[in-house]
């Protein structure tokens, strides 16, 4: 059967060059890079070129690069670690209702601290209000954490706008970069972050490594305690195949960066184009101008039927895709992301998520577009909500309304 | 996740679609947790002669929709009201703990459509 990725903003596929780069660091040169030996001394340059090269994409001194285990750790760091470290400055945080559990988990767990947490609310677009982002800013500040994009819609936010907000108000200014980092452009002086993660694995790279960029200067209380590694700033060995995974990931992505863009962009639009067509009765979600998503998300909701149930029937055809349906998360609430655009519930758990990644093709699309409409349509003519004859109740107009 | 029944009953859905003139209707569940079941029965001398659904949800949805139908067709009404949510989910090789609600739901929609097939003919 035919197997076709377009998850890639859950995880990629590890390149074959990282993959081949990596391969030494298991048994030739499995030295720790923190030992005075030949053993130590034979990788630990390996692990300063890496962070040479996450330090060129996104155009930072490799000093102020520091590995992690993967963006939930970084995420956290970059948030308990202000808290802990600007105690005496303020107590306040300034994030949004869209961003990745790792930091919105975070803010409720400093909340039960006594942090206070201001959640700025999006648009049915997805998109934030840049005044009332100024306006929340107060004397007690003491961080601003946007994302750069959004996982399930791929909505870019106005990163370098927010960074200028917050150098004017002198705040500290963190974002969640690891859907945009080998996705889009990351330029960490132009944006005025003063930290932002990277995932390896969202771009080529394994699972189990990242990396955080902590402007210099930038005061942190380290989340991990423990030996001196990363000049004192994240404890534990380093994980080396893994950083000189990432490393490479990095380059490769930076090399090819505009060129790849374009090349998934046009995929992105053929599949959204195709499926507006071919499918009646679906939501868009996120921002309509696909200038303003990642070049390669595409997130949109059938009317009347179920997002497990289409990602199920996706899966029997081999396409990989992901949903925002409660029955996909292990709980019985659809997405939060869909809930703060104010998506209707029903169309929220619908909501399908394509990410289509290096590997994707033409045909690839083209099969999608293909398959899917039957598969829609056969839902459809399960659900009790699809061509009532009879008066529909008030919760089930709610769905029908938003579409109409 | 899913026993080879659950994808079995997913992929062909027995008794899917609806009855005119249906002697009992039951439609329960609720949108905002992603699950509503309907179910059509056709009754003859307290029989379930015929029975068919449609479901909004997700794949144990459809699977518990598919399986209580097969269960119930052919017993009488009383027979039918003593299928309890864990005979259909046994009856599907179990199901995942998140997905224990689904079953619920399609025996509760078959009691309902039984009830109200009850209620119009009990005069």
């Amino acid at each position: 059967m035919k197997r076709i990725y377009m998850d890639n903003n859950a995880t990629t596929a590890v390149r074959p060059e990282v993959f081949d780069a990596m391969l030494p660091f298991y048994r030739e040169q499995f030295g720790n890079p923190s030992s005075v030996h030949w053993a130590g001394r034979a990788v630990s340059g390996a692990v300063e070129k890496a962070r040479e090269q996450v330090a060129k994409l996104i155009n930072c001194s490799p000093a102020e690069i520091v590995f992690i285990s993967c963006g939930s750790e970084g995420d956290n760091m970059s948030l308990k670690g202000t808290v802990d470290a600007l105690r005496d400055k303020g107590d306040h945080i300034i994030t949004t209702t869209v961003e990745h559990p790792a930091v919105l988990e975070t803010c409720k767990a400093l909340e039960k601290q006594g942090v206070r947490v201001t959640y700025l609310p999006v648009d049915h677009n997805g998109m934030l209000n840049l005044a009332e982002l100024e306006a929340a800013i107060t004397d007690k500040t003491i961080l601003i954490s946007v994302m750069w994009a959004n996982n399930e819609t791929g909505n870019l936010y106005p990163i370098e706008e927010i960074g200028a907000i917050a150098r004017k108000y002198k705040v500290r200014f963190h974002t969640d970069a690891v859907q945009a980092v080998g996705k889009v452009p990351v330029d960490v002086q132009k944006a005025n972050v003063d930290l932002l993660v990277i995932s390896g694995h969202k771009l080529g790279a394994p699972k189990g490594v990242g990396a955080i960029y902590i402007r210099r200067g930038t005061r942190l209380t380290p989340f991990m305690h423990g030996g001196h590694q990363e000049r004192n700033r994240r404890a534990g060995t380093h994980n080396v195949a893994g950083i000189v995974g990432l490393g490479v990931a990095c380059e490769l992505s930076g090399a090819h960066l505009d060129a790849e863009a374009t090349r998934i962009r046009v995929l992105r639009d053929r599949l959204e184009q195709g499926i507006l067509e071919r499918v009646p009765e679906i939501k868009l979600n996120g921002h309509p101008d696909p200038n303003l998503r990642l070049p390669n998300t595409l997130n949109v909701s059938f009317a009347y039927i179920e997002g497990e149930s289409l990602l199920l029937n996706f899966d029997m055809k081999g396409i990989a895709a992901s949903s925002g349906s409660a029955c996909t998360s292990g709980s019985l609430e659809p997405s939060h992301v869909m809930g703060a655009m104010c998506v209707d519930v029903v169309l929220a758990h619908s909501s399908t998520r394509f990410s289509l990644g290096t590997d994707n093709t033409e045909e690839d699309v083209d099969y999608v577009l293909e398959v899917l409409p039957p598969i829609v349509q056969r839902l459809r003519e399960m659900s009790p909500l699809y061509n009532r004859a009879e008066p529909l109740s008030c919760e089930e107009c709610q769905v029908i309304r938003k579409i109409h | 996740m899913y026993s080879d029944k659950v994808m079995d009953h997913f992929s062909n859905p027995r008794n899917v679609g609806e009855i005119e003139n249906a002697d009992g209707v039951g439609e329960v569940g609720n949108a905002s947790c992603g699950d509503i079941m309907k179910i059509f029965l056709k009754v003859e001398d307290n029989v379930i002669k015929d029975i068919k659904f449609k479901t909004f949800g997700c794949g144990a949805a459809i699977a518990t929709s598919s399986m209580v139908t097969e269960m119930a067709i052919g017993k009488t009404l009383d027979e039918a009201l003593e299928l309890t949510n864990a005979a259909v989910a046994e009856a599907l090789d179990g199901l995942p703990a998140q997905k224990m609600h689904c079953s619920n739901l399609a025996a509760d929609a078959l009691h309902e459509a039984i009830k109200n097939y009850k209620d119009n003919h009990s005069a």
